[in-house]
């Protein structure tokens, strides 16, 4: 038998998979960003145990396994961890057009990391260990989402 | 667990940027016909098998169910995993020292060609906190990258060197994809994507498949191919959110590698292992696994590797198929390992052969920035 493969035209099928979700934001979640969205505040959450606190805000320590039901306030400023500066034009998902920079954030009083965009700082600026803050969309404006922090910018006293 | 099970039969594709004429089933057909051959058995000698896929890169719902046919599961117990192929192996072994099946299939696939990996990525992010942020796995590792290089010092010239070590074994290895010769300098001038990672320090995306059989010691001495044992397997997670860890830590690692050293009896890696396949997506994954592995201490991966210690005729050779850096068949990548070290073992490896290898160690990684790691230690 001839190879009936051979010669043959490969056909290729472009397709789309379009998926709405509806996801719950739960009670802590829920909480943080009525939080950020109505009166600019960041909340994180601490486990009793492994005196640790998170943010984002979680209901549960990781490393415990115990639930977790303080409530912290942290200040919008932090330290920076480490950060990139994107140069991919991804405009699918990226937020910004490139060059544009993320970083990590320890929040003062925090013991974990956010991660988040940085801005009003030219990308060959950015070191880690700077001291930022974050910088927040009006009030009117804000949807209760991560966004609602614009981004961190170099702390000014 | 010394000497339970073997793996038996190995089998893969070549490694390549866009498959276009073949779909996925296609190459799980291929790799489970070279893995049954390999063996010297046929599909009535395997009792059960496992698939490992993702859905979304598949772009299907329960892709596993659609490989059934092509990998000879008709009949049979299949199960699936999604995630790296180091798990779906991890799954596979321990089905057969369950003592309920006796020779297990482990078949992986991936076509990175057909989704789009940065839209995948981005939705590894928690939905609610963090994908708006439009994050994927570029520049999340771009985050892991310059936190380890701050924390321990290690430059940018110490982190090129492996991807210019490993493109250079991959010239001995016909699967893999990206085989070339590169110099240091041409990896530090190659376009930034995120910084400090440039282009030359990523991984490519590749299309592929592979495939690993294991048997009881029953079975394994009734079959013509040298029995190469399970001495030793671990696997431990860290947290999911990336700002919970310290990104230029490796304690997953370190848990991981402690538990498969355990069960292997090995006391010090460096005396008793003799070749190294790590899942080095960006090149100072390679660096920091190798600290995680105990082959250096913490932060002295650079130095380590500027040593020539990975190189192909140094103390340890690290990758001689070429690593990740030169074929990424997405979450195919770790059971590439197993199956690059089990011919390592065998003597089988071709123009990459390290001479002399009787303890080979292979090293998946599952989720973003090494959250979680699989490590294998294989003894002929």
């Amino acid at each position: 038998m001839t190879d009936f493969q051979s010669g043959v035209e490969p056909m290729v099928y472009s397709g789309r998979i379009r998926m709405p979700y509806q996801w719950s934001a739960g009670e802590t979640g829920s909480r943080f960003f009525t939080q950020l969205r109505d009166y600019g505040r960041i909340w994180g959450s601490r486990c009793r145990v492994c005196d640790l606190v998170f943010v984002p805000p979680r209901k549960v320590c990781g490393r415990c396994l115990n639930g977790i039901g303080e409530w912290i306030e942290l200040p919008p400023a932090g330290v920076l961890q480490t950060f990139t500066v994107v140069y991919r034009h991804r405009p699918a998902i990226h937020p910004a057009d490139p060059p544009f920079a993320y970083g990590i954030i320890r929040l003062d009083g925090a013991d974990s990391g956010l991660i988040h965009l940085l801005g009003e700082i030219e990308p060959g600026e950015i070191v880690s260990g700077l001291r930022v803050q974050a910088v927040l969309k009006e009030k009117r404006e804000r949807r209760g989402d991560i966004l609602d922090i614009k981004y961190f910018k170099p702390f000014s006293a | 667990m010394l000497d339970e099970v073997a793996i038996v039969g190995v089998g893969q594709t070549k490694y390549e940027r866009r498959k276009i004429g073949e779909t996925f089933a296609d190459l799980v057909f291929e790799v489970t016909n070279k893995a049954l051959e390999d063996a010297g058995i046929t599909i009535r000698d395997i009792d059960n098998v496992v698939t490992v896929s993702n859905d979304f890169q598949d772009g299907r719902t329960i892709s596993s169910m659609a490989v059934m046919d092509a990998c000879g599961a008709f009949g049979k117990n299949v199960s699936t995993v999604e995630g790296d192929g180091t798990l779906g192996a991890l799954y596979g072994l321990m089905r057969v020292l369950s003592g309920a099946f006796e020779t297990t299939l482990v078949v992986a696939h991936c076509k990175c060609s057909e989704g789009d990996q940065d839209l995948i990525w981005n939705s590894a992010f928690d939905p609610v906190y963090y994908r708006r942020l439009g994050l994927e796995a570029v520049s999340a590792s771009a985050l892991q990258a310059r936190r380890y290089m701050d924390k321990y010092g290690v430059t940018g010239e110490q982190c090129a060197l492996v991807p210019v070590k490993n493109h250079r074994n991959a010239r001995a290895n016909p699967w893999a994809q990206e085989a070339m010769d590169l110099t240091v300098e041409e990896v530090m001038r190659s376009p930034v994507l995120a910084s400090p990672l440039k282009m030359l320090d990523a991984a490519p995306l590749s299309d592929g498949a592979c495939a690993v059989i294991f048997a009881n010691r029953w079975k394994a001495g009734r079959m013509t191919t040298k029995p190469v044992w399970v001495r030793g397997v671990g696997h431990c997670a860290d947290a999911y959110y990336l700002g919970d860890r310290d990104l230029a830590g490796v304690d997953s690692l370190t848990g991981a590698a402690k538990r498969a050293y355990g069960l292997a009896g090995i006391v010090d890696p460096r005396k008793e292992i003799d070749v190294v396949e790590v899942f080095e997506a960006f090149g100072y994954q390679e660096l920091m696994w190798l600290e995680g592995l105990g082959f250096c201490d913490p932060g002295q991966g650079g130095v380590f590797t500027a040593g020539g210690n990975t190189l192909m005729d140094g103390p340890w050779p690290v990758n001689p198929s070429g690593g990740v850096l030169s074929a990424h068949p997405g979450l195919v990548a770790g059971l590439v390992r197993i199956a690059e070290a089990c011919l390592q073992v065998r003597g089988d490896a071709g123009a990459r052969q390290v001479d002399g290898v009787r303890t080979a160690l292979a090293h998946g990684t599952n989720g973003l920035c090494g959250q979680g790691h699989c490590v294998w230690v294989l003894g002929g």
